[in-house]
């Protein structure tokens, strides 16, 4: 990027369960955590961000309800990837000179309002897809089912690779004391897990839980006056593929797109990527794009994740050291927040030390929101350590 | 069939074909769309074609998603291959095999492979298709059968 631009606040809530407390609450306590990591006010506030789990008109409450006065504001939804499209147009919107301080929130609570990846959403009576889809059960886990079914007729990616995903997470979900799944598992234990929609089990979804994130984003003066560690936004891409009038490949998703721009700007190769925060909906949401974000071959992504090779400190890509969306949190439905949250603290040398990449200076962060083989968008994100 | 047989069979869970069929909802008509759903009660399976660039599409628009040029409505063969599927198990009471047909006019469309078991179901099978009522008045959905062809 010519500007570019710096995350300067990163906070994860640490709830998984809110019965007691209100959407806006949560997203109000996001904030506070991130603008309070950065060292800023509430009143630096000059810009802000949320999408479609933020309540009512989205800005217009939530920027009454926390009491700040932006002069830049974005509520583009993209689903889950949304927070990681949003660090994008922040920094667009500092280079142009809109704002400043930009704060972006997510929060949710699906766990306490009992919702399911098998219930079909309701996204209002005009949606000209529906009709064709909604009387099928057309729901979130057999959307992303269908492109793994794909996956391993083309491939032959195995139900043990998809596995390896969970276990990986796993792994590192044990050193996190937020995180709602911390045992160890093991690839003979997700094989066991009962099969909820072919290929899919269910140690190859991830959890349902109540909370929240935010992220600050700002100039580089302003980074540099603050006492945080330089976490400076050096690529971005995003892109939307669905079904396309009926020509479509399920065996890629938009990853393909959004990464290639993102690697393109930051003048970087997955070869470089020393950490990576990869959305993980589903096992095969991690497999599908770390072949399309070109850490592997396509068709090669279950042999690459296979024998612990996302494990920190085992394989050769360290993903998801907080636990990610399969084993940590994954707040309303949306798991965007939390990728860019695990890579701002790997380059801040801030992980949990079992889990910390060694001298860790370049990351990435890749969302996959709204549904794999139906309508969804990637966006990307590279970062550097400065 | 002995007695012991018998006494396993009511032991084991009943298989998809024995348990009550899916209650499917009536689609919401669009205006746009209103003539497929038109002819679905009479049991003519249509899809949209542009008549500029001459491709087929699905789901059916007023433009076509390729050039935006006026599209026609025409009769297809109902006949396709399953590009992929998926048991769901956990959703419905009783499994339901969802998926995506590649018709053979081209696009490919979402819907359900019936009248057959479901772990018979395989990714490149020839089907065809059945149209299946919906609740209430409600105009009957384009879903597919194992096909001999």
């Amino acid at each position: 990027m010519n500007q570019p631009a710096y995350i300067v606040g990163a906070f994860e809530h640490p709830t998984r369960k809110a019965p007691d407390k209100s959407v806006a609450q949560l997203h109000a306590e996001a904030a506070k955590g991130a603008l309070d990591d950065a060292g800023l006010k509430l009143e630096d506030v000059d810009g802000y961000l949320c999408a479609g789990d933020a309540p009512g008109l989205g800005p217009l409450n939530m920027i009454d309800y926390m009491g700040i006065q932006p002069r830049f504001i974005d509520s583009t939804d993209t689903g889950g990837s949304s927070y990681l499209v949003h660090v994008a147009h922040a920094a667009q919107a500092i280079a142009a000179g809109h704002c400043n301080i930009a704060l972006i929130t997510l929060a949710g609570r699906p766990r306490s309002e009992g919702s399911s990846g098998l219930v079909p959403r309701n996204w209002g009576e005009n949606l000209p897809d529906a009709p064709f889809e909604t009387p099928f059960t057309s729901v979130t886990v057999n959307s992303y089912a269908m492109a793994a079914m794909r996956h391993m007729h083309e491939f032959g990616t195995t139900l043990e690779q998809m596995a390896w995903v969970k276990v990986a997470a796993s792994h590192h979900a044990q050193h996190n004391p937020h995180a709602m799944l911390r045992n160890v598992v093991t690839v003979q234990e997700v094989m066991d897990s009962p099969m909820i929609s072919d290929p899919l089990r269910r140690l190859d979804c991830c959890v349902v839980s109540d909370g929240g994130g935010a992220l600050v984003v700002t100039r580089p003066e302003i980074a540099r006056s603050l006492k945080r560690p330089l976490v400076k936004v050096i690529g971005a891409g995003e892109a939307v593929k669905g079904p396309a009038g009926g020509y479509f490949d399920l065996t890629f998703s938009a990853g393909r797109w959004s990464g290639q721009r993102a690697f393109e700007q930051a003048g970087v190769k997955p070869s470089d990527i020393q950490y990576a925060s990869i959305y993980d909906s589903f096992t095969i949401t991690v497999i599908m794009q770390l072949e399309d974000l070109g850490f592997c071959a396509k068709g090669e992504g279950g042999r690459f994740v296979a024998d612990g090779n996302l494990i920190s400190g085992v394989g050769k890509l360290p993903f998801n050291t907080d636990g990610g969306g399969l084993c940590n949190n994954h707040p309303a439905n949306r798991g965007g927040i939390t990728k860019v949250i695990e890579a701002v603290r790997q380059l801040r040398d801030e992980a949990h030390p079992a889990v910390q990449v060694p001298n860790c200076h370049l990351a990435l962060a890749h969302g996959t929101g709204g549904t794999l083989s139906g309508r969804h968008a990637g966006a990307t994100l590279i970062m550097e350590r400065e | 069939m002995s007695s012991d047989q018998n006494q396993i069979s009511r032991h084991q869970p009943a298989t998809s074909s024995e348990q009550k069929p899916i209650s499917y909802t009536a689609p919401r008509i669009l205006g746009d769309q209103a003539g497929f759903w038109e002819a679905a009660k009479s049991g003519r399976f249509l899809i949209k074609r542009c008549k500029d660039c001459g491709k087929a599409h699905w789901f059916p628009r007023a433009l076509c998603p390729f050039c935006m040029g006026e599209t026609d409505w025409e009769e297809a063969s109902g006949r396709g291959e399953i590009y992929t599927y998926s048991i769901t198990r956990k959703a419905l009471p009783q499994p339901f095999v969802i998926a995506y047909v590649t018709l053979d006019e081209g696009p490919r469309m979402m819907t359900h492979i019936v009248d057959c078991e479901p772990e018979s179901v395989r990714i490149g099978q020839r089907v065809k298709l059945v149209f299946k009522p919906t609740e209430g008045d409600g105009p009957p959905l384009p879903m597919f059968c194992p096909a001999s062809d």
